[in-house]
């Protein structure tokens, strides 16, 4: 075959005939044939050659993105483990254990056994079921709160008042007897009253010792235990893993191949082509939506398996959702990526729009937590707007018509930052 | 697979495929291109010969349209670079850059494909692979192939829109001596089939066996251009004497012997331009001998283009 190269009449420069039109005919076959071409036995016919007859441009880079991705093992790691990894580790460290337990230590008083006042308070305590309590000297009870293996130390009275009642044993199996035989003055409490489980330790502790030194409730209440589908921990955590992971590999999915091919020189290449600018920055987009099914599939599968979290809106629109805030995601990823040159100054560009987010948008606890005058933008950010449209599907099961501003939202920060990054982008 | 193609200009045309006038450009304080004029014809192999930082490929990338001059005109196929057909312009030429590093993941045919969809025309990848010798290599991965078939491939990827120009920037620099030939085959059965070409490189047999014209760049200045032939032979001299003196003996004296048309010397480094070294040399010795010098080494060659370039700069294409 040689007469691939220049197979084509003298180029003028009015008209140019086609070498050939490889879309309608073969490449040889349509060829107007050069001065040797007709010696040369005939344009072979290649096996394969129909496999790449796609010549839309869209499509082949679309799917070169996609090959480069797939066969990067660390980016399917990011991508598709790391997040069922995540999940697995604080599913497991937030458990649902039966009826939530305080952990509180006692201090010990010097003398030991049960005509000890902290020996006595071991043994009272032993007999509740919402109390967990060790016995530990004032050193080990004072790491053990500072390292948050307890939420409350408690140290018994010093004026060492106790067993002076009568220090009869109880039967085993028995409601503890009262404490009314321990001195009622200096208990003393120590915690951090702005730790959440301290304070609720002080209530229950609080509330059970002076129960039993005594104290009569005043008003008559009645307990109805609720449990509310879709209130646990994980179910809350379920959506916002999906929604990070959304941002994560949208950003640096997108960041580090154009960076890539920016210090490679391709994106230089690239721009001497015919190609159009629109047809690259796409097709990134693009490929990413093939990857978006896949990841939210792999982890909403694996929160429905593993801990029974189950998708109570529509299918469909929770796709929709995805999409959009994949989309939103893709775009940042190529802005922060537009200009950059160098590896390094896009990953710290991309940590910098990132972390905030990890930080506030609430994906590991709710993003009300934050202060009043925060909101504002807090709830502008994509990830707040795409982990409450999916807590709003996945938890809630409500319409999408209801989580419309957040959809609106993503879709403005998609569209506003791929057509800055197709403005202010560098092909050098 | 193919013959090597005959290397007689034969169908170099009156008809103007790229040219330049005046061209400038400077990075701050650096000129990289000075001033230069330049006219390649369609079907010509034009070659840009000159050591590293001599301008050559700010201007191959200023007539690719990568590069904006800050003066001077350039004109492509008639055409010049944002007047509004930049994109129909880019349909008829295909570049080849000096670093250029395709993506290691996808496979050979994968890259072509890419490279061949972003043009309405052009050849099957499979019909590109065979040209350039990858059959074997179809379906490798790229970061897998060795420096001169990745150069092959970058070759393959500019031919698969079976441009009217192609722009080749140092093609063979760091290649193995085999697989230049390769590429110089490669480049030749292009220009034998009426392809024009621009080509850059510091090489200087790569200059005098591809192309039909060379232009000589130094400091971004165009110092010399015409044919490779020409060019030599301007030197007006046949045999280059090279040697190194322990001991000193002036340019003058030697430049009177006979058979010496001209002397370059730097360091104790002599280069003598001869008519003919069998005259000049006994005459050499002789004139040595009597300076009482010590002759350290002498080397003769037929003159080259290097010649040319160490003539008219005092240094060698490779230290410049
Ligand atoms: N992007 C750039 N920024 C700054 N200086 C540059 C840039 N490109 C080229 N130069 C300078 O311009 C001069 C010519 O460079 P170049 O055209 O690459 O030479 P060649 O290709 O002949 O080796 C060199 O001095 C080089 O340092
Ligand atoms: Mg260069």
């Amino acid at each position: 075959m040689p007469d691939v190269i220049g197979a084509k009449p003298r180029p003028s420069l009015e008209q140019s005939p086609p070498p050939t039109d490889a879309v309608k005919t073969g490449p040889l076959t349509g060829a107007a044939p050069g001065p040797e071409a007709s010696g040369a036995g005939g344009a072979p016919s290649l096996p394969g050659t129909s496999r790449y007859r796609s010549v839309n441009p869209l499509l082949e880079l679309t799917l070169a993105r996609i090959r480069e991705f797939v066969r990067e093992p660390e980016a399917v790691f990011w991508v598709f483990v790391f997040p069922v990894l995540l999940a697995v580790a604080l599913g497991i460290a937030f458990r649902e254990t039966g009826p939530a337990t305080v952990q509180v230590a006692v201090e010990a008083d010097g003398r030991q056994g049960p005509g000890s006042s902290s020996g006595r308070l071991m043994e009272w305590l032993e007999g509740r079921s919402d109390i967990e309590a060790v016995l530990l000297s004032p050193e080990e009870a004072a790491r053990a709160l500072r390292t948050g293996r307890v939420a409350l130390v408690l140290q018994p009275s010093p004026s060492a008042a106790a067993a002076t009642g009568n220090p009869e044993t109880g039967e085993t199996g028995s409601p503890p007897r009262p404490l009314t035989d321990l001195d009622s003055e200096g208990l003393v409490y120590r915690y951090d009253p702005t730790r959440p489980d301290s304070r609720v330790a002080r209530l229950v502790l609080d509330d059970a010792l002076q129960r039993g030194m005594g104290r009569e409730d005043v008003a008559r209440v009645r307990d109805v235990a609720v449990a509310q589908p879709g209130a646990r921990y994980i179910d809350f955590l379920i959506p916002g893993l999906v929604g990070l992971n959304l941002m994560g590999s949208g950003m640096w999915g997108l960041g580090f191949a154009v960076v890539q091919a920016r210090t490679r020189k391709l994106l230089k290449l690239l721009a001497a082509t015919p190609m159009r600018r629109t047809h690259f920055l796409l097709s990134f987009m693009l490929s990413r939506l093939i990857f978006l099914a896949l990841e939210v599939v792999a982890v909403v599968s694996f929160g429905w398996l593993a801990f029974g979290v189950s998708v109570h809106g529509s299918i469909l629109e929770l796709g929709v959702i995805s999409l959009v805030g994949s989309m939103s995601f893709a775009g940042l990823g190529l802005l922060v990526a537009a200009r950059t040159r160098t590896i390094e100054g896009v990953s710290g560009l991309m940590n910098l729009v990132m972390l905030p987010m990890w930080l506030l948008s609430g994906t590991f606890f709710a993003a009300t937590r934050f202060p009043e005058f925060w909101q504002p933008v807090i709830q502008v950010l994509p990830l707040t707007a795409l982990n409450d449209a999916l807590r709003a599907n996945i938890n809630e099961g409500l319409p999408l018509a209801a989580s419309l501003p957040d959809v609106l939202v993503m879709a403005a920060w998609g569209g506003a930052s791929f057509l800055l990054a197709l403005r202010w982008f560098r092909w050098q | 697979m193919f013959a090597t193609a005959s290397t007689q200009p034969a169908n170099v045309s009156e008809e103007v495929a790229l040219s330049c006038r005046s061209l400038v450009k400077h990075y701050g304080e650096v000129v990289a291109v000075d001033g230069i004029h330049l006219e390649v014809r369609m079907g010509e192999c034009f070659g840009l010969l000159g050591p590293n930082g001599a301008g050559k490929t700010t201007t191959v990338e200023i007539f690719e349209g990568l590069t904006i001059p800050d003066g001077g005109r350039v004109e492509v196929l008639g055409q010049g670079w944002g007047e509004g057909n930049d994109r129909a312009l880019r349909e008829r030429l295909a570049v080849q850059l000096q670093e250029t590093q395709f993506a290691d993941r996808l496979t050979v045919v994968e890259t072509i494909a890419m490279f061949r969809s972003l043009y309405k025309r052009g050849w099957e990848p499979d019909e590109v692979i065979r040209l350039v010798e990858l059959e074997e290599k179809r379906d490798a991965r790229v970061g897998k192939l060795s420096g001169g078939q990745k150069q092959r491939l970058a070759i393959a990827c500019a031919l698969a829109a079976a441009p009217d120009v192609l722009f080749l920037d140092e093609p063979t620099t760091g290649l193995d001596p085999q697989a230049k030939l390769q590429l110089w085959d490669l480049i030749e059965t292009f220009r034998s089939r009426g392809g024009t070409i621009l080509l850059t490189t510091h090489y200087m047999e790569e200059a005098s066996r591809l192309c039909d014209r060379v232009a000589i760049m130094d400091h971004g200045k165009v110092i010399a251009l015409d044919t490779p032939n020409a060019l030599v032979e301007s030197l007006g001299a046949d045999e280059i004497v090279e040697f190194s003196l322990e001991g000193f003996v002036a340019d003058d004296r030697l430049s009177r012997l006979p058979g010496v048309r001209g002397v370059r010397s730097r360091d104790g480094n002599y280069l003598l331009t001869v008519s003919s070294v069998a005259e000049a040399l006994p005459a050499l010795l002789a004139e040595v001998e009597i300076h009482q010098a010590r002759l350290v080494g002498l080397t003769t060659h037929t003159a080259t283009l290097e010649d040319v370039f160490v003539t008219l700069t005092g240094r060698k294409l490779r230290d410049a």
